[in-house]
């Protein structure tokens, strides 16, 4: 038998979506420079964006038509110095003729595939961590920084280190009351914040294949808080209608091969799965719910570009239906985009929560970043959808927060402490 | 670069480097102001300038948020030194010129305090305080060339002229 050769060795996800984007042959390990389909930035991370590309004298964007900024971490603008970075955007967008989402069009991370800027087998880059949510339809797709994002502008390409690829497979079937994002934080307690740094994640097994996209896209955004480049999906036919439906482009989806090499495997059996909770203050603090019931809270939070999809709400609402928040809390919800929220008022989901006494806030990132729309006070108990808890996140960093599902949120509500939301279904 | 020893943990997060309600800038020493504040409200104001932070696993985890690296520099900070870096602080700080060092043993035996001496160049690390030395991981060829430029920026330019 001879050696197999380079070519004919077998290739991961990861290893796929990066050679067809940069014409070779590429293995993990490899450095690659590859062409992007798609490039956002958002108002937190452009500012400093532009400035690198003004530095860099460049004066024109490789094409316009592939760049998006999206006015969504602190919109509408809170303060002066955050309204002069958002005008600073407004003249760059301007000026290069590149799509601008202004304030209330939604969070990056929804409108990026919702408006149809990324189908399966693109790569894509954003100056920000959770971009890394496309992977939920076969998008190999990563956070950067703004000096990077700025380079991308100028030249449309950038350099990637091949990642090696962890395989993690779920398997058993869920029980009622758990959800994606139950799945993705169990991974995240499992292997730890740093358990899969510089590594892609491909994702796959029965509970992935029986979510809808909407909460495939909670899973993917999540990859980054174990430290993941990527977390890779499969594209299936719920995947491609979904596609279909937001994009005129044509997707290219990318399986792996059979024997694709991977540096290890995590398996999960969900059956005897209970909701999880990660605790104050780091995101792989996570524990099953039983052990933190009966936490007091004073603050929830439904939103975010974890959870703040259409699914998300209908879950919470139908628990909250006909019921009042706890005189003891307020819950605060921020559809993630103007169309969920459009959506939401149509199927009547947006007034059940209204009249259960939610606090709608702007389509955006809400007070997921501690930048506005409900700073948590001193010592103060927060449950939210959001994938960060890290300390001061919210903007005060002698709060504590919890993360949780929708359904888990929805039911503290009705409490005023950590609840389980199984009761109540 | 030479300097004394501030020691962090595991899993310092780019909230706790620089809280995003202080991006309302980005101006590097308005930045400074607020370095490391939720996780040492003080540190800013004990610092010196040429200073070291040497810090556990997983470095700069969380956030794409340039301002961290930018925040650390303009401090007057010399170099982080760590068990590990998250992804995308590690390229960041390459990216904007600012020294960054792996070494699990020089960030498990360096002690809060001890004055240490880096050879950038080198890769070395030496505790003057113990007289002990360590030899950080090298960077990928590719990285080396950005970092000998002084980040991607002067690298881009000095390529296209």
């Amino acid at each position: 038998m001879g050696k197999t050769t380079r070519s004919e060795r077998s290739r991961t996800i990861a290893e796929k979506i990066l050679s067809a984007h940069s014409k070779t042959d590429a293995h993990a390990g490899d450095i690659v420079i590859a062409d992007l389909d798609f490039l956002i930035g958002q108002d937190g991370t452009s500012g400093i964006a532009i400035d690198s590309f003004r530095k860099m004298n460049a004066k024109k964007v490789f094409d316009p038509s592939k760049i998006a900024i999206i006015i969504d971490h602190s919109a509408p603008s809170p303060n002066e110095g955050v309204s002069a970075i958002h005008k600073k955007i407004r003249e760059f967008s301007k000026e290069q003729g590149i799509t601008l989402y202004d304030i209330g069009c939604g969070v990056c991370h929804q409108l990026t595939p919702e408006q149809g800027h990324c189908v399966p087998g693109d790569l894509v880059i954003g100056a920000d961590s959770h971009t890394c949510t496309y992977g939920a339809i076969n998008v190999f797709s990563t956070g950067i920084g703004s000096t990077d994002l700025a380079a991308g502008w100028i030249s449309g390409k950038l350099w990637f280190k091949v990642p090696e690829t962890m395989k993690v497979v779920y398997k058993g079937k869920t029980p009622k009351g758990v959800y994606s994002k139950d799945l993705i934080l169990n991974l995240i307690g499992k292997i730890g914040a740093d358990g899969a740094t510089y590594l892609a994640l491909e994702i796959e097994g029965a509970p992935i294949d029986e979510l809808s996209v909407d909460a495939r896209f909670t899973i993917s955004n999540m990859a980054i808080e174990c430290g993941a480049k990527a977390g890779l999906m499969r594209s299936d036919g719920k995947v491609l209608d979904w596609v279909k439906k937001h994009s005129k482009r044509k997707p290219d989806p990318q399986e792996a091969d059979k024997d694709a090499k991977y540096k290890e495997a995590v398996e999960i059996d969900v059956a005897k799965l209970e909701p999880q909770i990660a605790k104050p203050h780091t995101v792989d603090n996570v524990c099953p719910i039983f052990e933190v019931l009966g936490t007091p809270i004073q603050q929830g939070y439904i939103g975010t570009c974890t959870n703040g999809r259409l699914e998300d709400f209908q879950i919470a609402a139908k628990i909250l239906k006909g019921k009042k928040v706890n005189k003891d809390c307020r819950l605060i919800i921020a559809p993630a985009s103007k169309e969920i929220l459009m959506d939401m008022i149509k199927d009547g989901t947006f007034q059940i929560l209204l009249e259960t006494g939610a606090a709608s806030v702007t389509p955006g990132c809400g007070p997921c970043v501690g930048t506005h729309n409900g700073v948590p006070s001193e010592g103060e108990n927060v449950i939210s959808t959001a994938n960060r808890n890290f300390k001061g996140r919210m903007g005060n960093p002698n709060a504590f927060i919890y993360l949780a599902s929708p359904a888990t949120v929805a039911a503290s509500m009705i409490e005023g402490k950590i609840a389980d939301p199984r009761k109540y279904l | 670069m030479k300097g004394h020893v501030w020691k962090f943990g595991n899993n310092i997060d780019t909230d706790l480097i620089i809280p995003a309600r202080y991006l309302n800038t980005s101006d590097p020493e308005e930045l400074a102001k607020y370095a490391m504040m939720d996780a040492d409200s003080e540190w800013v104001d004990k610092m010196k300038k040429g200073d070291f932070i040497v810090a556990g696993d997983n470095f700069g985890c969380g956030s794409s948020r340039e301002h961290a690296p930018i925040a650390l520099k303009a401090t007057g900070l010399s170099a982080v030194i760590a068990k590990s870096f998250a992804r995308i602080f590690y390229r960041n700080a390459i990216n904007i010129g600012f020294p960054i060092l792996e070494s699990a043993e020089a960030a498990e035996e360096i002690k809060e305090g001890d004055e240490v001496e880096v050879d950038l160049t080198a890769g070395i690390i030496h505790d003057q305080t113990t007289g002990k030395s360590y030899k950080a991981q090298p960077f990928p060829e590719f990285m080396q060339k950005i970092i000998d430029a002084g980040g991607l920026i002067p690298y881009l330019k000095k390529k296209t002229r």
